[in-house]
């Protein structure tokens, strides 16, 4: 293995051994009771349960698209985090959302986001939402992610700071 | 009731309306939406950004009801599909925003609306969607 394989591999583990974690530092995923229920490399899962209040129809119990969206978002975000291979902070650059058929009510709802190609400066990404399979897809999402250098963040950022240490205390 | 009434009557009654704490500031067939801040918004804490899905989801509430205000229609109309960029960040304030309908036909209806802070002249999200205008849709 390379240096920068072995990089690669450990921020990934990192990611792996967070994974509970990552939608806890996000508040708004934390309001909207976002799940991340696994993460691959370049791919991640989530579930966000039915509630009374994401309700966007009230006639039909039916969740907001908004919510959907949020949660799309989020996912490819943290499909483009586990494909890095250094660590880069990341801005949405655009985000599409086709609603396929209405979420129902009452049910939970799956998700999954792939990162399909990633370049120094953009992580291209996909994701589905459905109740129970891709095949019956509730809305998908094609989104472009913009990566910046880390330096250029806040410092003092836990994670962040975290992730430098863990990796310049790369075990042998 | 005015188309303006109806419209507020819906958000009242909506409840992730009511969730994002939006308001409708309506002249005649004008609309400004506004979203006062609150800390659940944000997405990054340590740079102060609010999470991108919360403009969007903002954005799409207002495109709907710039639709809803300017049609004659029962009930909103349904999101076919939405594209959102994201031009700035979008600070921990409050959010403004406002929308075009440029064509409004039998079953669709196609929208255009920006979100800004504290310039108008520089949005932080702008939002191109299609919506399903047929009652019977």
């Amino acid at each position: 293995m390379s240096d920068s394989d072995e990089d690669n591999d450990l921020l990934f583990r990192l990611m792996q051994k967070n994974a509970a974690k990552i939608m806890d530092n996000v508040p708004w995923a934390k309001a909207l009771g976002f799940e991340l229920t696994g993460i691959e490399k370049g791919r991640a899962f989530a579930k966000v349960p039915w509630r009374e209040d994401l309700v966007g129809d009230p006639d039909s119990g039916v969740i907001h698209g908004g919510v959907l969206t949020a949660l799309l978002d989020n996912l490819c975000g943290v499909a483009s985090n586990t494909a890095l291979r250094e660590p880069k902070s990341m801005a949405t650059l655009d985000l599409r959302i086709d609603y396929m058929r209405p979420a129902e009510k009452g049910r939970d709802i799956l998700a999954e986001a792939e990162c399909y190609h990633l370049t120094r400066n953009v992580a291209f990404t996909h994701a589905w939402a459905y109740h129970e399979t891709r095949e019956k897809v509730i809305a998908t999402a094609a989104g472009a992610f913009a990566l910046n250098d880390i330096s250029r963040w806040a410092s003092g950022n836990e994670a962040v700071e975290y992730a430098r240490k863990m990796l310049s205390e790369k075990p042998s | 009731m005015t188309r303006a009434e109806d419209l507020q009557a819906f958000l009242d009654r909506t409840p992730f309306a009511q969730f994002l704490g939006m308001r409708c500031e309506i002249m005649g067939d004008e609309m400004t939406t506004v979203l006062p801040f609150q800390k659940k918004f944000l997405g990054n804490v340590a740079i102060n950004a609010m999470h991108g899905g919360c403009s969007g989801a903002f954005l799409e509430l207002t495109a709907m009801a710039q639709v809803f205000l300017l049609s004659d229609l029962k009930r909103p109309p349904k999101p076919i599909n939405i594209t959102i960029d994201y031009l700035r960040s979008a600070k921990g304030e409050d959010l403004y925003a406002r929308a075009i309908v440029h064509k409004l036909g039998r079953r669709m209806a196609s929208v255009r609306a920006e979100a800004w802070q504290a310039e108008r002249e520089k949005p932080v999200a702008a939002l191109q969607a299609h919506f399903l205008v047929a009652e019977d849709g």
